[in-house]
């Protein structure tokens, strides 16, 4: 069985429904009636692009290219990390540190997923390389971005209470301990409710399209198994990573806590 | 008197250079208009802040103490106290009946909850919360500012005991001149980050 094509006018339907919302959204003053068109505009040609990119590289294996692509993923979920932060750290630090925990977390567990538990051959085939990047991408960089973003909010919020600690002479880490609990819980909620509610109340996306694609049931439920764990290690390590970092940026080597660093002068 | 802390060529801020001394037992009183740097200037003695020039404890210099321990002998007090848990009582680690006693506290303070502590309830608990450490510098900002005078007789004599008992030395901010001649055997005046007295 073939996927029923799309015809453009399909598209053009269901874009209705978008301007729609829009023109609503205007009426009520929200305020994001332009924000909402932008971000529906890029997700058409970002994935029509993808879809012309992918279909290039079905057709020819060299892994170069794949690289090339993962690095520009990486890249641009990195710069998503830091734009969805209130207070960013400044300088390369801000992009540095939920790239590298990206690359760090999704990076090493799809290498992980692809050679011991796919096992497909070679590792860098494309159509599960790239599917599987960017589903760990994405929901590892919303369980980044919400840590951190919790984190740099309850320094900005909290540093008497922190500075009242360390002038008591205890070490910066005892000190941030309790914000750094918290921001790791909540990096971790939304993929223990993805799990939570996953086949009963949200089909997920990936089953959701394998099934679209005529893939027997039960192996669409194995593949979201499968991904769901790898989405949630994938969120838990790298906001792990993340949160280290940057509690750790937020000090010097004299423990002293350095909000000028998030660009706050208190 | 044999010194203790000393600051010589200290900078801090866009403020100083500035040098004091800071002898055992006893306390320097200092004073100076809003904005003249005295809270700062305790808050680089901590090594809370970034400062420059030469910074010891018993001639020891204050990069060659790790930040932590530095803190715990030269204790800071803020003029304004903050707690991070929610009861009295997981602020202190050693509770000591005696000094609670002699600021007013029976022993059950330390099951309160601290939101409900008033402001001068929260400065003298402040103060014994940073006695713990036992520090031998107590850097003090307005440490009876919020205080009635019964209250605030019972801290400056804490203060002198603690001082005498433990042969430490204080520096004293208060804007209360009298306090000042009362508590301290000397007193500075800073002005833009300067001493003019």
């Amino acid at each position: 069985m073939n996927v029923v094509p799309l015809s453009p006018v399909d598209l053009s339907l269901a874009a209705l429904l978008v301007v729609l919302l829009a023109l609503m959204s205007r009426s009520l003053k929200l305020g994001i009636a332009a924000t909402l068109l932008i971000a529906a505009s890029r997700a058409t040609v970002q994935l029509l692009l993808l879809g012309l990119v992918l279909r290039t590289l079905f057709d020819g294996l060299h892994p170069a290219w794949m690289i090339l692509m993962s690095i520009i993923m990486l890249g641009v979920a990195g710069y998503e990390v830091l734009a969805r932060q209130q207070h960013r750290f400044r300088g390369t630090w801000g992009f540095g540190m939920g790239t590298l925990s990206m690359f760090v977390s999704s990076f090493s567990i799809a290498l992980i997923a692809l050679t011991t538990m796919i096992q497909v051959e070679p590792w860098y085939t494309p159509q599960y390389l790239i599917p599987l990047l960017g589903m760990l991408l994405g929901n590892t960089m919303n369980g980044i971005a919400i840590s951190l973003d919790r984190l740099t909010h309850g320094v900005a919020t909290q540093y008497r209470e922190i500075e009242a600690q360390l002038a008591l002479g205890h070490r910066w880490h005892h000190a941030i301990t309790t914000l750094r609990r918290d921001s790791l819980r909540s990096g971790l909620i939304p993929i223990i409710n993805a799990m939570t509610t996953a086949g009963i109340v949200s089909l997920p996306g990936m089953m959701t399209g394998q099934i679209l694609g005529g893939s027997p049931p039960m192996e669409a439920a194995k593949y979201q198994i499968l991904i769901l764990f790898l989405i949630a290690a994938g969120s838990g390590f790298g906001s792990v990573t993340a949160v280290w970092l940057a509690s750790r940026r937020l000090f010097d080597d004299r423990e002293r806590l350095r909000l000028d660093r998030i660009g706050i002068n208190p | 008197m044999s010194t203790l802390l000393t600051l010589t060529g200290f900078t801090y801020h866009h403020f100083g250079p500035i040098d004091l001394q800071l002898g055992a037992g006893g306390s320097t009183g200092l004073h100076g208009e809003s904005g003249a740097g005295k809270s700062l200037l305790l808050r680089a003695i901590a090594d809370l802040d970034e400062h420059g020039g030469k910074l010891t404890l018993d001639n020891q210099d204050c990069s060659d103490v790790p930040p932590n321990q530095w803190r715990q002998h030269i204790a800071y007090f803020a003029s304004e106290s903050f707690w991070w848990a929610d009861t009295v009582g997981e602020h202190f680690t050693a509770s000591n009946a005696h000094d609670l006693n002699t600021l007013g506290f029976d022993n059950d303070v330390l099951n309160w909850r601290v939101h409900r502590l008033s402001s001068g309830e929260r400065q003298r608990l402040a103060l014994l919360r940073g006695l713990q450490t036992q520090p031998q510098v107590l850097l003090l900002d307005e440490p009876s500012a919020n205080l009635d005078s019964v209250n605030r007789d019972r801290v400056e004599k804490l203060v002198a005991t603690y001082l005498n008992s433990h042969g430490a030395t204080a520096l004293w901010v208060s804007h209360d001149r009298d306090q000042l001649a009362r508590c301290c055997q000397q007193t500075r005046q800073l002005h833009q980050g300067r001493f003019i007295t």
